[in-house]
């Protein structure tokens, strides 16, 4: 017996919100950073979730269609499901490798990874 | 159920420990943990390939990504854990804190709105109801490189011109400003 889609969008919830608790919090860059990938799983939790679950998603849409179809609508929207989190994740690891490129010339810069330091970019 | 609680409680407490531990190399290794118990509940929900790029990627290049930084900046321990202002630290725990009970009620509002509808509309029409539980095969990677590389061809292509950018920035960035002039001197 697998889990309802529920249980996975609320844990997706908490793994966000603990993302967005751990930007405001820390000051330290590469922790934001490390928080900033905890929300990117988190979105992507909920994205294979609403995939694997499309069959109820869709249950209004799919007792009007005729049974062969099913099958394919059903395949063809997971895997377009999955294909968006494998997008999402090349966008985080380019967004990573940019962000840690970022960090490595403010550190060089400034000799801190404060983000308190980082003030050039203010009038 | 009992690999979706074990999983999801892993997750949670690894994402609690990434944001609460001072040095960053405990949060990145507590990260791999969130990581790792992610490509679990993607393989829970069928998704096996994913699950395992999940591994591969985030577990294996990224995180080994953000080691290899924070080694390389050699922070000092004081400058670990910067103290963060009293007032920032409880704000932004109650802000995260705030958006989380909103968006629990707005998906619980969702759950009952859904589950009140389903019981009417089965009454109503009288069809026999449709198997509303998730699929239990499981996708295999077949089907999703024929999605990726033949309806998704198009974004992976301009995903693959992300990428170079991204490569190209990131070397002009980090690049240590006047290299060249000094081998120059040399």
């Amino acid at each position: 017996m697998t889990a309802p889609l529920e249980y996975y969008i609320i844990l997706s919830i908490m793994l966000f919100c603990i993302g967005i608790w751990g930007v405001l919090k820390s000051r330290n860059a590469i922790v934001i950073f490390m928080a900033i990938e905890l929300m990117l799983n988190a979105v992507n939790l909920s994205l294979v979730a609403f995939a694997s679950h499309i069959k109820r998603i869709l249950s209004d849409l799919i007792q009007r269609m005729p049974a062969e179809r099913i099958a394919e609508l059903i395949e063809s929207s997971t895997a377009s499901g999955q294909v968006y989190v494998i997008l999402v994740m090349t966008v985080a690891a380019a967004e990573a490798a940019v962000g840690l490129a970022i960090i490595i010339s403010i550190h060089r810069m400034k000799d801190s990874v404060n983000v308190d330091d980082v003030n050039i970019m203010k009038w | 159920m009992i690999a979706f609680f074990a999983l999801a409680s892993m997750a949670v407490f690894g994402a609690v420990m990434v944001v609460t531990r001072k040095s960053p190399v405990a949060s990145a290794a507590y990260l791999i943990l969130v990581m790792c118990s992610l490509a679990g509940l993607f393989a829970l929900l069928g998704a096996v390939f994913l699950a395992a790029f999940q591994i591969i990627v985030y577990a294996g290049a990224i995180m080994v990504l953000f080691l290899f930084v924070i080694m390389l900046l050699n922070l000092r321990k004081d400058e670990y854990g910067f103290d963060s202002r009293v007032v920032q630290k409880y704000l932004g725990f109650t802000f995260a804190a705030l958006i989380m009970i909103q968006s629990l009620f707005i998906v619980g509002w969702a759950v009952l709105d859904n589950s009140l509808n389903t019981k009417s509309s089965v009454s109503a029409d009288s069809t026999p109801p449709l198997d509303a539980g998730p699929q239990e095969e499981y996708l295999s990677a077949e089907t999703v490189a024929e999605t990726l590389f033949g309806k998704f061809a198009y974004p992976f292509e301009v995903t693959s011109v992300l990428l170079l950018a991204a490569i190209l920035g990131a070397v002009v960035i980090a690049r240590r400003k006047g290299v060249a002039d000094q081998e120059e001197s040399e």
